[in-house]
């Protein structure tokens, strides 16, 4: 028994003032679903049921999008881009006024542990919108093309890993620029975009300008297929992203698609060790591992292999996995059934293929969908956990020899999201990231972001990128590009 | 939970022990400085950023008590002033035998540190008391002196009952790149901590990391005193600032746990200087927790050089005990500075 135990410090979820059901947020206002069914959200750490939501049909959808257009063509398309970036200040500043609220609420669908939502998710969703606001009236200034113009109804389908941040990366470039947004949430987080609403109502944005809709794939679908979409923005699965990228093919829509991930954090032998496996455990441990930029490969220098890997798993030990509520969590629970289910099948099959299976025998709690931090030693290319994303708390250990068979490993991927250097020759860092195709290189850190930094794939992962100029110029046509 | 704090510490032959390590036949600046030089560098982002997030931790209720008890008996409850007397020596002596009359249970700090010339009255006023007698030693805070004075400061510290030693080493020394120089320093230190029945104070050395700057440099200085025998690893003199600062500690931390790794024998880690409230001192113990490991969370192994810290700590002993903050008129105070 350590000598150290940190006495439980849950954070209070007095806070949440969850209703009982949910409707759709169409033109300003909750309303009942024509047509739809309903499913029930729950929390991932102990599978109590939190509330009951709208599986929307596709004649909700046709509202949603049919209010977002007479918001367009009425008072939020003739409005100047200086009054856009009020109501983008008024919703960064309830945001931040409401922060505590958000990160219990995002942690309870989630199952992300509170020191995350607390310190990264709903800080960063804020910065978003106070990034954005600034560009609203500037756009003319912003090196986007001759005379950036919005593109209309802008539809949005965002994944469960970052709830309410991935919110912010949608909704705050298409709000800055100056479209209308129909935006549906995950199946298994629907309830902090169903809070943003109500900050939506608070900041009185005109009615139509935001609309929620949520549901599972077949609400997606009808978004993308809606004849009256202007453009379509995705963060999920490469799977949807190849079906969008077909369903729309042919037509005027434009698309943005920000996809999954395998990316390579690459050690090298004078690297800053203490800090590399700092950078290491950010890397695949944070958000257990639900991130598409997680560096879900480690690619350590082979004469530092042993010693790497030894101070790893001692690190791993010390992390806390349980009650994401509690503030002294580290690791919080895996988000659904389906993707622990997801997580062990890949999990099982690297064991079967011969790598080393270690995890840091952590106890786990009885109820909810949980998965102990988890590192493959010996793993080669050809197995599937250095191949497939498994989206969850399983590093894959790969060793290389030079620089040069580095780049080669890390490349050799049908993903490009992301790529990790640990080394202290700058000189290395720069021929690195020349090298790597992939959209974010970190040197010396891993898993940091920020709204002025564009983010976005290469191959597999996706195409368009999102935060930065970069990211508006998807939000807006010129007269240059049409 | 406060451990008997020995007073005698192993004798080693520092320089055998450095060949041994190094891999070489004769100690030369050139062998250590490739192997400090050898050593991984750090990342001060990657390091102030783990430092951080150490210090968000929420220690509440039961561990809180455990861990303000433990903090209270880490503490090295210091005067080091130009206007220190007896009298004043005294009073910090009595206030660690009894840090709060009003609680019997509360536990005594680990050691008073006080200079050499006050060695006597420390050691006459504690009795037998278990608190130790530490003296600072070898022309603190500056160092510069030679070494014939340095030891004799040492020795009469010694002589006078001391029972731990705090060392400065030459930073200019250590900053021109003579390693070897500060290795035969320190060595020669520890082995002035003999006493005359051939037991051994221990020895803590101060590298006033404030004058070194950058981490690199802590934990280079950190792996040359183990390696020439430091007892302790110690931050600062508190007479320059920054002194004690979490991301320095955590370093000296990751040093002792990689020098167990090396030797398996363990170096003791004293922040000094700067740690005033409860709060700081308890992010301090999870960094020794999370990084060393709880192994460390000993007063033999870990201590705080510090004077106002003690009753912060007593004051928040005082609230989870009758439920209420009291206020500073509640806690005695021995050693009002005069500044």
């Amino acid at each position: 028994m350590a000598k150290f135990e940190y006495a439980p410090a849950p954070e209070s979820r007095a806070v949440v003032d969850l209703a009982p059901s949910y409707g759709l947020f169409i033109n300003g206002e909750f309303t009942e679903s024509q047509g739809g069914s309903a499913f029930k959200t729950v929390n991932p750490a102990t599978e109590e049921v939190l509330s009951e939501v709208t599986d929307a049909s596709a004649a909700d959808v046709d509202r949603a999008v049919a209010a977002a257009r007479r918001a367009y063509n009425g008072a939020w398309g003739r409005m100047s881009g200086a009054d856009r970036g009020k109501y983008l200040f008024r919703i960064a500043r309830i945001l931040q006024e409401r922060a505590r609220e958000f990160a219990v609420l995002e942690t309870l669908d989630n199952g992300k542990p509170i020191k995350e939502s607390r310190d990264v998710d709903v800080p960063l969703a804020a910065a978003h919108f106070f990034y954005h606001a600034g560009w609203a009236d500037k756009l003319e200034y912003a090196g986007l093309g001759t005379n950036p113009r919005a593109h209309g109804v802008v539809g949005q389908v965002i994944p469960w890993n970052f709830p309410l941040l991935m919110l912010a990366w949608k909704i705050a470039p298409a709000l800055a620029t100056g479209n209308t947004v129909v935006l549906k949430p995950a199946e298994t987080t629907p309830l902090t975009a169903l809070l943003f609403a109500d900050v939506v109502q608070q900041a009185d944005l005109p009615p139509g300008v935001v609309n929620i809709v949520t549901g599972a794939g077949a609400t997606g679908q009808a978004i993308v297929d809606h004849p009256d979409i202007d453009k379509l923005a995705f963060t999920g699965s490469t799977g949807v992203g190849k079906m969008i990228a077909r369903s729309i093919a042919g037509t005027r829509k434009k698309a943005t698609l920000e996809l999954g991930g395998k990316a390579a954090n690459i050690i090298f032998e004078d690297a800053a060790i203490d800090q590399a496996v700092e950078g290491i455990v950010n890397g695949i441990f944070f958000n257990q591992g639900h991130v598409c930029c997680a560096g879900s490969r480690l690619l350590v220098q082979e004469n530092i292999a042993a010693d790497v890997e030894r101070r790893l798993k001692r690190r791993l030990e010390t992390l806390r996995v349980g009650d994401p509520l509690d503030k002294n969590t580290d690791v919080g629970a895996i988000n659904s059934k389906a993707q622990l289910s997801r997580i062990t099948e890949l999990t099982d099959a690297g064991e079967a293929e011969g790598a080393e299976r270690w995890d840091n025998g952590c106890e786990l709690p009885a109820k909810g969908f949980w998965f102990r931090p988890t590192v493959f030693t010996g793993v080669s290319q050809t197995h599937r956990i250095a191949q497939e994303e498994i989206f969850g708390p399983v590093l894959s250990v790969l060793t290389f020899r030079t620089p040069q068979e580095a780049v080669a490993k890390a490349n050799n991927t049908p993903y490009g999201l992301s790529a990790g250097v640990w080394t202290e020759k700058g000189s290395r860092i720069l021929w690195m990231a020349d090298q790597l195709r992939a959209g974010v290189v970190w040197a010396n850190t891993f898993n940091k972001f920020d709204p002025t930094s564009p983010f976005g794939g290469y191959k597999e992962s996706g195409y368009g990128r999102e935060g930065g100029r970069h990211g508006l110029s998807a939000y807006v046509t010129t007269e240059s590009n049409g | 939970m406060v451990s008997t704090t020995s007073t005698s510490a192993p004798s080693v032959d520092a320089t055998a022990r450095a060949r041994d390590l190094l891999g070489v036949s004769r100690l030369t600046n050139a062998a250590l400085t490739s192997w400090l030089h050898g050593l991984p560098g750090v990342d001060q982002v990657g390091c102030e950023g783990r430092a951080a997030a150490l210090g968000t931790r929420s220690i509440k209720t039961t561990s809180k008590a455990w861990a303000i008890d433990t903090a209270i008996s880490m503490i090295d409850l210091t005067t080091l002033e130009g206007a220190d007397t007896p009298g004043k020596v005294r009073g910090l002596a009595a206030k660690a035998l009894h840090p709060d009359p009003t609680d019997p249970s509360t536990p005594s700090p680990a050691a008073v540190c006080v200079y050499g010339d006050m060695v006597a009255t420390a050691r006459e006023a504690l009795g037998q008391a278990p608190v130790n007698v530490a003296a600072v030693a070898t022309a603190f805070p500056s160092g510069r002196a030679s070494m014939p004075v340095k030891l004799a400061d040492t020795r009469d510290a010694i002589e006078a009952g001391a029972d731990e030693i705090d060392m400065v080493i030459d930073r200019g020394a250590f900053l021109s790149g003579n390693y070897l120089g500060v290795f035969q320093e320190i060595a020669q230190v520890a082995e002035a901590c003999t006493r005359a029945d051939g037991t051994r104070a221990r020895l803590k050395v101060i590298m006033e990391t404030g004058e070194l700057v950058t981490y690199d440099n802590v934990r280079r200085a950190s792996w040359l005193s183990m390696l020439a025998g430091g007892d302790f690893i110690k931050t600062s003199t508190g007479k320059v600032s920054p002194a004690a600062t979490l991301p320095v500690t955590l370093i000296m931390l990751e040093a002792v746990r990689d020098w167990r790794d090396l030797t398996g024998e363990m170096v003791g880690v004293k922040p000094a200087g700067g740690i005033r409230t409860s709060k700081d001192a308890i992010k301090f113990l999870v960094t020794v927790s999370e990084v060393a490991g709880d192994d460390w969370l000993d007063p033999f192994w870990f201590r705080f050089g510090a004077s106002s810290l003690l009753n912060d700590l007593l004051l928040q002993r005082q609230r989870m005990r009758i439920g209420a903050y009291s206020g500073a008129d509640y806690v005695t105070d021995d050693s009002p500075s005069l500044y």
